[in-house]
């Protein structure tokens, strides 16, 4: 299986503080790979660095590759403005546009030059339909995006995400500030997507990695610890670290 | 007194005499300075608005790319520019912010000859105005981009887009409620310094009230160029709140409520159907 997205000794720093450590990680193309592991143990700033978010705060300094698609992303040759189109990313907090649901939905595509009205309004409805949220607001589409409920915000921002055909979708702990409810339509949702995307996502709720990831990623301390298949990491850890973890002794 | 009296003295001397006035000074002023008024206040306050609309408008032409650059030339901001470069810029800005209008005016005003040929009057008086101004506008945009949710930009960044769409697309339109409350300060601001300008050569209420109203003793004069710059203040705030509050998406919907009423008119009132 080809692997999207390929980290070769990754390393981090905020300032003096090191953040990640080494880490080499293979995502696998059409799975959900878990980034699991205490607070401050740097799987957000993983994620982050894969589309290279962690670049806007001052300070920081990597060392390293990150392969995408067998390209080192750092290279001076790759334009940051495409590769964060083909590699999405869904934040902690739902963060709508202010605008109605469409415009949020047609945002990314328009600034991307799609100006027919026929195409954004395909675009719209089929990345809606892919969010699981078409049903609910294909009447209301002018209406704006933040009379929404949390939940909703969060699948107009997948949408959102997704207007603009990325490759992968990277997900920060999307769903830590929804309900129950809505948590388990966008894990639904995050097992329909795979079909399509390869995702990367980060979360505290171990339940939650084991009831939707392919292979899971265990970091401690900006190391990566173990990863492997999620059943596999789960049931038979190889490290005793991973295994204190996921038992619940620390995190 | 032999001097022969003008026409209003006469009608001052004769109500006083009529009416036993207690403060016939009073009455004096009034047919002294009421002909004066009606004679020069409309083209006064004419003065004024040119003058801080103009002001405003360069202040804010200068001012609003500057206040952007403030923000997305910081270390943290969309597109980073060199620290030594913001620093210079901040220095600069807090230097123009720290000079006494009255004072920079002054040196400002032999400017005025080279920009607008004239150091004396209101055009001449729109350099200072702006130059004053343009730093205090700049510091104002910086405020109301800063008040932008980050979390939005972040997800724009995330979608791929160019510091310059952030900047046009994103930051701008959310903003510009805010953008706009600020101009409106601007605007009242730059009213006021506009007044101070009356004393050296500038035009408008301010010249009126001090050059004639206090220097010369003509106290109806005074007040009613003062009222008259008051009237300004509140007629321009009002327009000013008003379209910030239209604009604001967070408070209106205004596309959405416009198709609610167009989907009333076709099918009558929701719940009627």
């Amino acid at each position: 299986m080809e692997a999207v997205l390929r980290t070769r000794a990754l390393s981090l720093w905020y300032g003096s503080a090191q953040a990640l450590k080494g880490v080499s990680l293979d995502v696998p193309e059409n799975r959900v790979t878990a980034l699991i592991g205490p607070s401050g143990c740097g799987k957000s700033t993983f994620l982050k660095t894969l589309d290279r978010m962690t670049e806007v705060i001052p300070g920081v300094r990597v060392e390293g590759e990150i392969l995408y698609r067998g390209r080192n992303i750092f290279d001076a040759a790759v334009d940051v403005t495409t590769l964060r189109r083909q590699v999405g990313m869904v934040f902690q907090k739902p963060n709508p546009f202010p605008m109605s649901i469409y415009d949020n939905v047609a945002y990314g595509p328009r600034t991307h030059g799609i100006r027919r009205h026929g195409e954004l309004d395909a675009i719209v409805e089929k990345s809606l339909r892919q969010a699981a949220i078409w049903d609910e607001v294909k009447d209301r589409l002018k209406r704006s995006a933040l009379s929404l409920s949390g939940g909703q915000q969060q699948r107009i921002c997948i949408a959102r995400a997704l207007a603009v055909e990325p490759d992968v979708l990277l997900m920060d702990e999307a769903t830590s500030a929804l309900d129950p409810i809505s948590t388990s339509k966008i894990e639904e949702l995050i097992a329909q997507l795979r079909q399509r995307y390869t995702i990367v996502i980060v979360t505290h709720n171990m339940q939650q990695a084991v009831r939707v990831s392919d292979q899971c990623a265990f970091f401690l301390q900006g190391e990566l610890v173990e990863a492997g298949d999620t059943q596999a990491v789960f049931s038979a850890p190889r490290d005793p670290r991973t295994e204190n973890y996921i038992t619940g002794r620390f995190g | 007194m032999a001097e022969e009296l003008t026409m209003a003295e006469q009608a001052a001397e004769w109500i006083i005499s009529f009416f036993n006035v207690t403060d016939p000074k009073l009455v004096k002023d009034i047919f002294e300075q009421v002909p004066y008024l009606l004679n020069n206040l409309a083209f006064a306050a004419w003065e004024t608005i040119y003058s801080t609309v103009l002001a405003t408008l360069f202040a804010c032409l200068i001012g609003l790319p500057l206040g952007v650059l403030l923000v997305v030339g910081a270390a943290d901001g969309v597109r980073p520019l060199p620290s030594p470069l913001m620093k210079v810029l901040n220095v600069v800005i807090n230097l123009l912010r720290s000079v006494p209008f009255l004072i920079l005016m002054v040196v400002v005003f032999p400017l005025a000859r080279v920009i607008v040929g004239t150091s004396i009057g209101t055009n001449a008086s729109i350099v200072p105005l702006t130059i004053a101004a343009f730093p205090f506008v700049a510091r104002l945009v910086e405020g109301s981009l800063r008040e932008m949710d980050r979390g939005t930009v972040e997800a724009a960044q995330a979608m791929g887009c160019t510091p310059f769409q952030i900047i046009w697309k994103v930051i701008l339109p959310e903003s510009l409620p805010s953008l706009l409350t600020g101009f409106t300060t601007a605007f009242i601001t730059i009213l006021g310094y506009g007044a101070m300008s009356g004393a050296i050569g500038g035009g408008g209420l301010g010249n009126m009230a001090l050059n004639r109203g206090h220097t010369r003793g003509m106290r109806i004069v005074l007040y009613v160029a003062v009222i008259a710059l008051v009237l300004l203040v509140q007629a321009f705030q009002s327009i000013g709140t008003h379209f910030a509050t239209r604009l604001d998406k967070r408070v209106t919907n205004r596309k959405a409520r416009k198709s609610a009423q167009k989907a009333k008119r076709t099918f009558g009132p929701p719940g009627a159907m």
